[in-house]
This record gives C-alpha cells, sequence and structure tokens, in this order.
C-alpha cells in the first residue's frame, strides 16, 4: 500500500467535523454540505476559544503599555507572528507581517514597493487566471508610475503552459505577481521555475497564496519567492487578518505604506523616523485577537498535518472531477490533474445562480459567480461559473450529493 | 430528490418555459428606445430594445443578453407585458411589479393586477435573488429615461 493511501486510510474525518461546531447547522432543514471553503472556510472550536480566552484574560493594547495585561497581549500577538513564521518557513519572524488580508497585503506591496521602483517602461508582469485583487493594485500603481502590465495567456484549451510565463519574463520585467493556487483553475502553478526565471532578470516576485496556505506545505525560503500573501480566513482563522511575507531586504528598502502610531520611532512635525520591521508596516492597533486566533488555526493544521490534508482533499477532488465530467452538458474549467482544493464548472443552459439556489435548498452550499476573475471568465466567453471547493472537513458523501442535486438541477432546468 | 415547495414556487413551469424559450429574443430594429441592464454580482447582462411609435405606444419589445433563468423570464414575461401599452403604463406595470416582488413573502398578491407576472413572485423567498427578477425592469426604466447602462448590485 503507498503511502498516500496509508495516508487516506487513518485520515478521520469524523472526528475532524466535531471540531467544527458550525458544521452542525442544518440549512432549509438539511444536513449541511459545506463546499465552498475557496469563499472562506470554517473554523475549529480551538480557534473560538484561543480568541475567547485572549479577549477574556489577556486584552489590552499592544507594544505600549508597561503593564501586565499589555505585556500579555503583545507576548499573545508576537507569538502569533513566530507561530506563521515557522508555518510558512520564513527565516526571521521580522519578516512577517500583518495585513487584512491577501487583499491589504498585496496592495501593500504594490503601493510600497510599486510605487518606490516602478518607472515608465517597467512591465508587471501577471496571468490571466488572477483574482481582481491581483490584478487591479497593480492597474493603480501602473497609473501613478507609467509602469505597464503584461498578462501571460492561457491555451485555447485553458491549460496553463509555464513556458508562456517565462517567454513573457524579459529584461522589462520588474515583478511577477500570480496566484500560487488559482481560486478558479483550482492549478497548482509550478512557479520554482517562474521565479528563477524572474531572479534571473532581476524582477521579484510576488505569490497570491490565498487558495494554497490551507492546502499543500509552503515554504518561502525553499521557494524563493519575495513576497507571499494570505488570508487567514481561508485557513480555518479568524476574517479580518492576512499576512504578508517579504523578504527582509527588500522590506527594508520599501517606504511605509500607512502612516500612524506603532510604525514610526521619533515624530516631530518635521521629521519622522520609522520603526524597524515588522512595526514599519503595521500602523495603528493590529487586530491581535485575530492574530492569537490565526496563531491556533496553524497549530490545528499541523496538529491535523499538511500532508495528511493534502492527500485527503486529493481524493475528494478526483472523486468530484470524476462525478461531475460524467454529467451530460458539464465543462470543468481548467484541467482534471494538477490541482488543489477547487473545481470549478460551467453547465451548458444552466446558470450558476440557478444551480447555487437549486443546491442550497438541499443544505449544499457552493459558490456561484464569477469568482472575482472576470478576465477569465471572459477567456472562457462566459459571464459566471460554478465552484465546488473542499477543506479538511469535507467528504465523500457531501461530494456524491453535490452531483446528484446537480444532475437533478440539470433535468429540471433542461426539459 | 424532491424539490422543496419553495423552489417549486420559484422555479414554476411557467418559468421554465419561459427560460428554456424566451419571448421576444433578440435585436430590433428599428428601435426608439434601448438600454443594457448589468448585474456584476453575477454577470448577468440583459440589453433591451424597445420601438415606441407616435401615439406613445410600445409597438414592439425585445431582448438579449445573459442570465439566469429568473432574469431570462423575467425580461420575456416583461416584453409580452409592455406589447401595446402606453409609456405611462409601462411605467405603473413597473411601479407595481417592483413593489410586489421586493415585498414581505407573506403579503398578499394582487393577481389580478399583476396577471401573468404573478408567476414572479416566488422569487420573494429568495432574498438573493430578487435581483434577478428586477433586473430587466430596471433597464425598461433606464431605456424610457433615455437609455444607457444600469447596474443592479
Amino acid at each position: 500500500m503507498s503511502l498516500h493511501s496509508l495516508q487516506t486510510l487513518a485520515y478521520d474525518v469524523e472526528r475532524i467535523r466535531q471540531d467544527f461546531p458550525i458544521l452542525a447547522v442544518q440549512p432549509h432543514g438539511k444536513p449541511l454540505a459545506y463546499l465552498d471553503n475557496a469563499a472562506t472556510t470554517q473554523k475549529p472550536r480551538c480557534v473560538l476559544d484561543a480568541m475567547m480566552h485572549y479577549y477574556t484574560h489577556l486584552h489590552s493594547n499592544v507594544h505600549r503599555g508597561v503593564h501586565y495585561l499589555s505585556e500579555q497581549a503583545t507576548a499573545a500577538y508576537e507569538h502569533a507572528r513566530d507561530i506563521v513564521a515557522s508555518f510558512i518557513g520564513a527565516r526571521r519572524r521580522e519578516e512577517i507581517i500583518f495585513t487584512r488580508g491577501t487583499t491589504e497585503s498585496i496592495n501593500l506591496v504594490a503601493a510600497s514597493w510599486g510605487g518606490a521602483f516602478l518607472r515608465p517602461g517597467d512591465e508587471i508582469l501577471l496571468t490571466v487566471f488572477e483574482h481582481h485583487s491581483n490584478i487591479v493594485p497593480w492597474q493603480l500603481v501602473a497609473q501613478r508610475t507609467g509602469a505597464q502590465i503584461r498578462v501571460v495567456p492561457l491555451e485555447p484549451d485553458g491549460s496553463f503552459f509555464v513556458e508562456r510565463a517565462l517567454e513573457a519574463i524579459t529584461e522589462q520585467t520588474r515583478i511577477v505577481a500570480l496566484a500560487h493556487v488559482s481560486n478558479v483553475l483550482g492549478i497548482v502553478v509550478p512557479v520554482a521555475p517562474i521565479i528563477e526565471h524572474a531572479h534571473r532578470v532581476g524582477a521579484v516576485v510576488l505569490l497570491d497564496g490565498a487558495q494554497a496556505v490551507a492546502h499543500m506545505d509552503v515554504d518561502v525560503a525553499e521557494l524563493d519567492c519575495d513576497f507571499y500573501a494570505f488570508s487567514s480566513h481561508k485557513v480555518y482563522g479568524p476574517t479580518g487578518i492576512g499576512v504578508l511575507y517579504g523578504k527582509a531586504e527588500l522590506l527594508e528598502r520599501m517606504p511605509p505604506y500607512q502612516g500612524g502610531g506603532d510604525m514610526i520611532r521619533r515624530v516631530t512635525f518635521e521629521h519622522t523616523t520609522y520603526n524597524d520591521l515588522p512595526y514599519k508596516f503595521e500602523a495603528g492597533t493590529p487586530p491581535i485577537a485575530e492574530a492569537v486566533g490565526l496563531g491556533r488555526a496553524l497549530e490545528y493544521v499541523d496538529s491535523i498535518g499538511r500532508a495528511a490534508i493534502a492527500a485527503w482533499e486529493e481524493q475528494l477532488v478526483a472523486s468530484c472531477i470524476e462525478q461531475l465530467v460524467q454529467i451530460d452538458g458539464v465543462q470543468l474549467l481548467g484541467p482534471e490533474r494538477g490541482r488543489a482544493a477547487v473545481v470549478a464548472f460551467s453547465v451548458e443552459g444552466v446558470h450558476p445562480h440557478d444551480i447555487a439556489t437549486f443546491l442550497d435548498r438541499e443544505g449544499i452550499a457552493i459558490r456561484a459567480g464569477h469568482h472575482c476573475a472576470q478576465p477569465l471568465m471572459d477567456f472562457f466567453g462566459i459571464p459566471a461559473s460554478s465552484r465546488i471547493s473542499v477543506a479538511m472537513y469535507s467528504t465523500e458523501e457531501e461530494i456524491e450529493r453535490a452531483a446528484t442535486a446537480l444532475r437533478k438541477c440539470i433535468t429540471v432546468f433542461r426539459f | 430528490m424532491e424539490l422543496s415547495d419553495e423552489l417549486r414556487q420559484l422555479y414554476q413551469e411557467v418559468i421554465l418555459d419561459h427560460h428554456r424559450a424566451p419571448r421576444n429574443y433578440g435585436t430590433l430594429e428599428p428601435h426608439t428606445h434601448q438600454a443594457e441592464g448589468y448585474n456584476p454580482l453575477c454577470g448577468d447582462q440583459i440589453e433591451l430594445f424597445l420601438r415606441v411609435n407616435d401615439a406613445g405606444i410600445i409597438e414592439d419589445a425585445r431582448f438579449t443578453g445573459q442570465g439566469c433563468a429568473i432574469s431570462r423570464a423575467s425580461a420575456s414575461l416583461m416584453t409580452e407585458a409592455l406589447k401595446g401599452k402606453s409609456i405611462e403604463e409601462a411605467h405603473t406595470i413597473f411601479e407595481r411589479f417592483h413593489h410586489a416582488v421586493t415585498s414581505d413573502p407573506t403579503a398578499p398578491i394582487d393577481a389580478d393586477r399583476l396577471g401573468k407576472l404573478v408567476v414572479l413572485l416566488g422569487v420573494r423567498e429568495f432574498p438573493t435573488r430578487i435581483k434577478c427578477a428586477t433586473l430587466p425592469w430596471h433597464t425598461l426604466e433606464q431605456a424610457l429615461a433615455g437609455g444607457g447602462t444600469t447596474t443592479t448590485e
């Protein structure tokens, strides 16, 4: 028996489900099948408890008070940073900046790094499957600096050839910003050759890891990416907090993103000196309880084991695809293999919103819409699509329920 | 798997029929009024054409676009309801429909005054889908007001 099947054999999904109180909710009187995990994941009880414990016993403002609670709160907040650093393999804790989420992390890099270092004629390289949050911040900074945006295309059949990205990296490329895992195609992008090639021409690389960190092992030092962005709420943590990893030597050279308390060393009306990393990029009171929750969430993920979760989810995704492609009129977006936890599809003659409403009444939560990736929808020539996305607590039974409901839905809408 | 009562209300046979075979689907040349409607939430998009004669009567109404069953059926039923009506009457139908579809699901329905449009009221049980039903109607108001693009969010 392979290691892979041993891992899934030992995987106790029922025990994991017990850790997530919300899974007991019964929408419209039906058992919940929560298959919208790419939008946000649910929270294990230990995360809720950690946040409650923080507010009940430790809360104060961080980095300023000399009193007991301020020390407690600061220690809890900074401990969360250590957990994050170790979770994604950052060499130094000050390379971890807490933000509001992936979106703010990317905006920080675009505004600060882009604003300082982009010049007219420089190129920002994106892919056609980027989320809007990895498109619009670059458009804003391109308008300000005169830099140009270039886009790596997909093949006509929707597959991604890494060669297309390598070809698009030129002497003018200053930054390559791309998803580590596509939130629609589900593909795990082969980023290693892209990062290597970008570095050869002196460009930096930002990875949007929003869809990656909950589903695979991520080691930023090994990847050698320059920036890595992700959101807490997509990896079982609370909303309102995210992470930007940046190489210290880059972050040191970047100007602050926002001004305020905590990010300064000395303020006069004539001149202000900034605090050291990471505080230079954390203006104002940070989301402290959320950081505590995120730290606990990452510990929880590691207690289950990322390899075990990945193997479990891989099996579910394979089964989901196998069932979907057998349904007449279902068109899978993206390849059948090489995916993380996302399966998007369109159905000929049936609109995604009708599908999502239909499934919702069965207690099945899926996403319908453009998934904040309108350029990609345009590429496929569809206004929207449906998306099933799994997490560590998803089950084969839930996938089967979704497939059954989808078949029924199609027969209702088509004659 | 049986359909729930709410789903059956939402997707009545008449709606599914108008979804599968929309009436008055296509462009209209010449036309006197035109507008585009767009729902950024779901990407639904509709283009509406009207031909109003000198007496102010809507002689013809057609639509194109892509959307869910609700928005398509709503557009289809709307164009049927508009033909032969004056602009004044079109406004009145809009008001009546809009009021009914955004009312509480338990509010009584004046079926006589709404006519065939009554089949669209199942959407009241589905707050996230009401905009699907109203998109064609907001596009109508836009067209009558002189055209352009309207968005519902």
